[in-house]
C-alpha cells in the first residue's frame, strides 16, 4: 500500500457512491431494539421499489440519541426517523420519493445534535464501521502516512505535546509527556495498550467508539506506536462487548489485508501488529498494572508504581498506556493539525470530551461537547432536563471514582480542574443525572457494594475497609446508625483514600465524601441518637456497647 | 554501586542506589512497622502498614517498595501514620476470628505484636464473624483459614524459595482465600513437597504444625533466613 | 513429592486424556491453545474458549489446561476465581443477566433484580433446582441509553420492567 493506493480506493468509493443513503444505526443500543431486523427490511423496500441504483442502506455505528433507537437517517433529505420497527421499512422508502412515513421522526437540528462538537465521533453515524474502505473514504489512514513519511518520532511526540491532548480515561496525564517518557525508555521491546475495558458502570463511549470508528483507534495506535517505537500492541477489551470485539477482529483483519497492519506499513520500515485481548469481567483491570498482569495472563492486581509503565511495563519492558478515546483523538490531529486541537477547549484542557448522558434525564446517548461547556448547556440544552416534569438534584461524573455535583453548580464548566475542585473527576465520561427523587444516602451505599465486590483483595485497605464502610452506610440507610458511626465512616474514607496501594481504593470513598459533602442533611436525617451522648472529646475510646 | 544520601526522621544517611526505604531504614537502625515483607522474598507492598511520607510527594508510599533517591526526606512516624497504622490492624482484626487466647501462635504471632506495638487497644468496627474452615488434611501441617490476614507470605515462599507453586490466592477482594493446588485439600495435593516453609513464613497460627503446643508454635523463622540466603546470594549462614 | 502423590497425577491426567480423546471439544481447544503456541500468558484466552466450549470450567478441565500451558494448577484456578465472566459451576437452560449500573440502577434494575429473586426463591448467582434459569448481574453491559437493559440468553433487552422480565422467564420455565 502506498500513498496512490489510498487515494485511489477512496476515489472508488466516491464514483460508487449512490445518490441517496439511508444510515441504520447497528450499535448495541438499537441492535437490541431489532435494528438488525429494520436494516434487512430496508434492503428489501428498496428493491421492491426498484431503487437499488440509488439508494444505498448502509449500517452504521452509534447515532448518539440511544433513547429514541433504532435509528434511521436518510440523506440528503435529512430526516431522521426515530423508534423504527421493521414494518415502518416500506414507507420510509416511500418517502424518500415524496410519500409519507409512518415512523416518528426527530429533528436533526435540535441541540441534542446541534450544540455537539465532533472529533472523536465524527465518523461514528456516518462511516461502515465493517468497510475499511468507508472509513478510508473519510480520509481514514492518511494521518498515519504523513507521519511515517515525513515526521520522524521526535516530530510525532513534540506535536503531540503542542497539541495539549490529555488522557480520556479519567486522570488527564498529558499524553504528550507520557509519549515522550515511553519514547526515551530505553528498550529492545516496546509495547503499546489501547485500555478498552470500560469498567465505569453508565459509561459507554469507549464501547460506542469501538463499534463505530474502530479503525479511528488502530490508526492512532499506529502512530502512539512510531512516536515511541513499539512493533507489537495489544487492545484490552471488555467481554461484555461482543459488538465492539467482533468490529475490532474485522477491522485488524482488513488492516492487516491492506497492509495498514504488518510489516513495513505504507513500504517504510516501521512494523506494527495489534492482538486483542479479552476482559473477563473485573473493574480493577482498568487499572493500567492491573490491566497489564491480566494481559500477562495473571491475576489482575494492580501493583505499586513507581516503576511507571513507561519504563517498565508489560513482561517488564517499556508500555505506552492510553484508553479508546485518547486513541481516537490522535489521527485527527495529525491530519488536521495540533494548533487546530488546541484551539479547541479551555487554556487546560484541550479538545473535546465525549460523555455518555444516562439516568434521568430525557435524552440519554452519547454527546461530544468542547471541554469547557457548562454542565447546564449539556445536561438542560442538549439532555433536556429531567423526564416527567422532574427536577435535577444532582450529576454524577466518574463513576465509582468519581462524585455528585449538585445542581446549584450546573454552571461550572466541564474540565479536569473545575470538576476536581468539587470533589469529583472528569473520569471516564459516564454522566448519570439523577432527580429529585434519588436518595443519596442510596447512591453512597450502591457505589461502596461496586467498590467492595470489585476490589482485588491485594491490600488491606481496601479490601477490608471497603466492606466495613459499606456496613456503616448499610447501617445508616437502614437508621441503625448514631453520630458516632458517621465519623467513624469519614475517618475510614480518609484512611482508605490515603493508604490503599492503587486508584480503586484510593478513590473508592469519593462518591460517599462527595454526597456528604454537597447532600450531608440526607445522612443526618438518617442517624439515631447515641446512647453515650454526643461524641465528645474521650469518646473514640470509650469501649463499643454491644450493637447485637 | 552509587550511594545515595537521604535524611530518614531527620537522621542523615546513605544507602545503596537500588535499596529500598525499609533496606535503608533498618540498617540504620530506624524500625518501620511491617507485616506482608519477608527478607528474602520480592514485595508486594500489600498491607500498608510500612507506609511513609515523602516530602514532595502527595502519596503516602510503601517503604517496602520505594527505592531510595539523592535528596530524600523521609518521615515513618507522625500522628497520620500512626492512626492509619492502627486502623489498619483494627481492620485486619475486624475481618477474620483473630481470638488471641485460643491460638496457638498466641506469643509467637506477628500480627498480636504489631497491635501492641502500635498502641491498638480495641477493635472499634463490627467484627464479621466469618466462617473460613480449617484443613487438617496434611499429614504435618494444617491452615486456619480463620486466622489468614492474605499477606500472601505463604505463596510466595512457595513460588519462589521452593518453586513448586502449590499455594495461590483464589477469588477476589473479602472472598479471597488461599488455596492448594486446584482448590483441594492439603493432604491431596500432588505438587506439596512437604517443605514447611510456608509455615515458617506465615506471620499468624494460620498455617501450623500439627501436634504441637502453643509453647513449641514458633514459625522458625532463622531455618527460613537460611534457606533463603543460601539460594539467593548463594551463602551458607548458619543462624545464631 | 511422593510416589503415591506422582502416581495419583498421573492416573487423574490419564482419565482427563482418555476421555478427552473421545471428546472433540478437547480438540478444539488444543487447536486453540496451539494457535498461542501454549504460551501460558494466553491463560485467559483459553479459558474463554474453554468456557465456550463446555459453559463452565470444570476442575478436569482447568487441570488439562494447567497441563498443558504448563502452568500450575494453582495458578489456574486463582485466574479463574480472579474474573466473574468464569463459571466454575453449571449453568441453567437459560440465563437471565440482570445489568446493575449505574444508569440502570438509578432507573429500577434493583427492583427487576428482587422480582426474580422473590419469585424463584434463588439469589443472583445462582440457579433453580430445575435447572431452568440461572440468575446473574452485570456490573454495566454499555446499554445506559436504553436502561435498565436485561440480558435474556445473549439477547440484550431494552427498557425492561419487573413485570417485562418476569414475563420472559415465565415462558422459559413453563416449558
Amino acid at each position: 500500500m502506498i500513498y496512490h493506493d489510498l487515494i485511489a480506493i477512496k476515489e472508488k468509493e466516491l464514483a460508487a457512491r449512490k445518490k441517496i443513503v439511508l444510515r441504520c444505526c447497528m450499535a448495541a443500543g438499537c441492535m437490541s431494539s431489532d435494528a438488525k431486523g429494520v436494516k434487512e427490511q430496508l434492503v428489501k423496500a428498496v428493491a421492491e421499489a426498484g431503487l437499488q441504483d440509488q439508494v444505498e442502506v448502509r449500517g452504521v455505528g452509534c447515532m448518539k440519541l440511544c433513547c429514541e433507537g433504532p435509528l434511521v437517517q436518510a440523506d440528503p433529505q435529512n430526516s431522521l426517523y426515530i423508534k423504527v420497527t421493521a414494518g415502518n421499512a416500506p414507507s420510509i422508502v416511500a418517502a424518500l420519493k415524496g410519500g409519507k412515513a409512518n415512523a416518528a421522526q426527530t429533528d436533526p437540528d435540535a441541540a441534542f445534535f446541534k450544540q455537539q462538537f465532533s472529533i472523536v465521533l465524527a465518523n461514528s453515524g456516518v462511516v461502515d464501521p465493517e468497510r475499511i474502505e468507508s472509513y478510508i473514504t473519510a480520509d481514514g489512514y492518511q494521518a498515519l502516512h504523513e507521519v511515517l513519511h515525513e515526521m520522524t518520532p521526535k516530530d510525532v511526540v513534540e506535536a503531540m505535546v503542542k497539541s495539549g491532548l490529555r488522557g480520556r480515561g479519567g486522570a488527564g496525564f498529558p499524553t504528550g509527556l507520557k509519549w515522550g517518557t515511553v519514547a526515551k525508555s530505553p528498550g529492545a521491546r516496546k509495547y503499546v495498550i489501547c485500555n478498552a475495558d470500560e469498567g465505569d458502570p453508565g459509561a459507554f463511549m469507549d464501547r460506542s467508539v469501538l463499534e463505530s470508528d474502530p479503525h479511528s483507534v488502530l490508526e492512532g495506535m499506529a502512530i502512539a506506536a512510531y512516536a515511541v517505537g513499539a512493533d507489537q500492541g495489544f487492545i484490552y477489551v471488555r467481554a461484555e462487548y461482543p459488538l465492539a470485539i467482533s468490529h475490532l477482529q474485522i477491522a485488524i483483519k482488513q488492516a492487516k489485508q491492506h497492509g495498514l497492519l504488518g510489516a513495513g506499513i505504507f513500504e517504510s520500515p516501521f512494523n506494527f501488529n495489534i492482538d486483542i485481548r479479552i476482559g473477563a469481567g473485573a473493574f480493577v483491570c482498568g487499572e493500567e498494572t492491573a490491566l497489564m498482569a491480566s494481559v500477562e495472563g495473571k491475576r489482575g492486581t494492580p501493583r505499586p508504581r513507581p516503576p511507571f509503565p513507561a519504563e517498565s511495563g508489560l513482561f517488564g519492558c517499556p508500555t505506552l498506556l492510553n484508553n479508546v478515546e485518547t486513541f481516537a483523538n490522535v489521527p485527527a490531529i495529525y491530519r488536521k493539525g495540533a494548533e487546530w486541537f488546541a484551539g479547541i477547549g479551555t487554556e487546560k484542557s484541550k479538545g473535546t470530551k465525549v460523555f455518555a448522558l444516562a439516568g434521568k434525564i430525557k435524552n440519554t446517548g452519547l454527546i461530544e461537547v468542547p471541554m469547557g461547556t457548562p454542565l447546564r448547556v449539556i445536561v438542560e440544552e442538549m439532555g433536556g432536563g429531567a423526564p416527567d416534569g422532574g427536577t435535577i438534584k444532582a450529576v454524577q461524573t466518574g463513576g465509582p471514582s468519581g462524585g455528585c455535583i449538585p445542581s446549584q453548580h450546573l454552571d461550572t464548566p466541564v474540565d479536569y480542574e473545575s470538576l476536581g475542585k468539587l470533589g469529583s473527576i472528569m473520569g471516564s465520561g459516564g454522566m448519570i443525572v439523577m432527580d429529585d427523587s434519588t436518595n443519596m444516602v442510596e447512591i453512597a451505599r450502591f457505589f461502596m457494594e461496586f467498590c467492595m465486590d470489585e476490589s482485588c483483595g491485594k491490600c488491606i485497605p481496601c479490601r477490608a475497609g471497603t466492606v466495613q464502610m459499606h456496613n456503616l452506610l448499610d447501617k445508616i440507610a437502614n437508621r441503625q446508625a448514631t453520630a458516632r458511626d458517621l465519623a467513624k465512616l469519614e475517618e475510614l474514607c480518609d484512611m482508605v483514600k490515603n493508604t490503599s496501594l492503587c486508584g480503586l481504593g484510593q478513590t473508592a470513598p469519593n462518591p460517599t465524601l462527595s454526597t456528604l459533602r454537597f447532600f450531608r442533611n440526607e445522612y443526618e436525617a438518617l442517624l439515631q441518637p447515641d446512647p453515650f451522648g454526643p461524641r465528645g472529646s474521650g469518646a473514640a475510646n470509650q469501649p463499643e456497647l454491644a450493637t447485637k | 554501586m552509587a550511594a545515595k544520601t537521604l535524611t530518614i526522621d531527620g537522621k542523615q544517611i546513605s544507602a545503596e542506589e537500588g535499596a529500598t526505604v525499609l533496606q535503608a531504614a533498618t540498617e540504620a537502625g530506624i524500625k518501620i512497622p511491617t507485616l506482608c515483607h519477608l527478607e528474602g522474598v520480592y514485595d508486594v507492598g500489600a498491607c500498608r502498614l510500612c507506609i511513609v511520607e515523602i516530602t514532595g510527594t502527595p502519596k503516602l508510599l510503601p517503604a517496602c517498595t520505594t527505592k531510595v533517591a539523592e535528596g530524600m526526606e523521609i518521615k515513618t512516624q507522625g500522628g497520620r501514620l500512626q492512626k492509619y497504622r492502627r486502623m489498619i490492624l483494627e481492620l485486619l482484626f475486624a475481618e477474620r476470628n483473630h481470638v488471641c487466647a485460643v491460638c496457638v501462635s498466641n506469643g509467637h504471632c506477628e500480627l498480636q505484636t504489631l497491635a501492641y506495638s502500635q498502641g491498638m487497644e480495641h477493635v472499634r468496627y463490627d467484627y464479621t464473624f466469618p466462617k473460613w474452615g480449617v484443613d487438617t488434611t496434611h499429614r504435618l501441617f494444617g491452615m486456619d483459614h480463620n486466622r489468614c490476614i492474605l499477606c500472601t507470605r505463604c505463596v510466595r515462599v512457595c513460588w519462589h524459595i521452593e518453586g513448586a507453586g502449590t499455594k495461590n490466592v483464589a477469588g477476589r477482594g473479602g472472598r479471597s482465600k488461599i488455596i492448594t493446588d486446584l482448590n483441594q485439600p492439603w493432604g491431596d495435593s500432588d505438587s506439596c513437597t512437604e517443605c514447611g516453609k510456608c509455615v515458617m513464613a506465615c506471620p499468624t497460627g494460620a498455617l501450623f504444625h500439627k501436634g504441637l503446643t502453643t509453647g513449641e508454635m514458633e514459625h522458625d523463622r532463622d531455618k527460613l533466613e537460611f534457606i533463603v540466603t543460601a539460594r539467593e546470594k548463594k551463602q551458607w549462614v548458619a543462624a545464631d | 513429592m511422593t510416589v503415591t502423590n506422582e502416581h495419583k497425577t498421573q492416573s487423574r491426567l490419564k482419565v482427563i486424556f482418555e476421555h478427552a480423546s473421545g471428546d472433540k471439544r478437547f480438540k478444539i481447544l488444543e487447536v486453540h491453545m496451539k494457535k498461542h503456541q501454549f504460551r501460558q500468558d494466553a491463560l485467559i484466552e483459553i479459558l474463554h474458549k474453554a468456557q465456550e466450549l463446555f459453559g463452565y470450567l470444570e476442575d478436569d478441565l482447568l487441570l488439562f489446561v494447567s497441563c498443558k500451558l504448563k502452568l500450575p494448577p494453582s495458578r489456574v484456578y486463582g485466574v479463574a476465581t480472579f474474573y466473574h465472566f468464569f463459571q466454575l459451576k453449571p449453568q441453567g437452560e437459560h440465563t437471565c443477566v440482570v445489568c446493575l449500573g449505574t444508569a440502570c440502577y438509578v432507573k429500577g434494575a434493583d427492583k427487576i433484580l428482587n422480582g426474580i429473586q422473590e419469585k424463584y426463591k434463588i439469589k443472583a448467582g445462582e440457579t433453580t433446582a430445575d435447572n431452568k434459569l440461572s440468575l446473574l448481574t452485570a456490573r454495566c453491559i454499555g446499554a445506559c441509553g436504553i436502561a435498565p437493559a436485561v440480558v435474556y440468553d445473549g439477547t440484550v433487552t431494552p427498557r425492561a420492567t419487573p413485570g417485562s422480565a418476569l414475563e420472559q422467564i415465565n415462558q422459559w420455565v413453563a416449558k
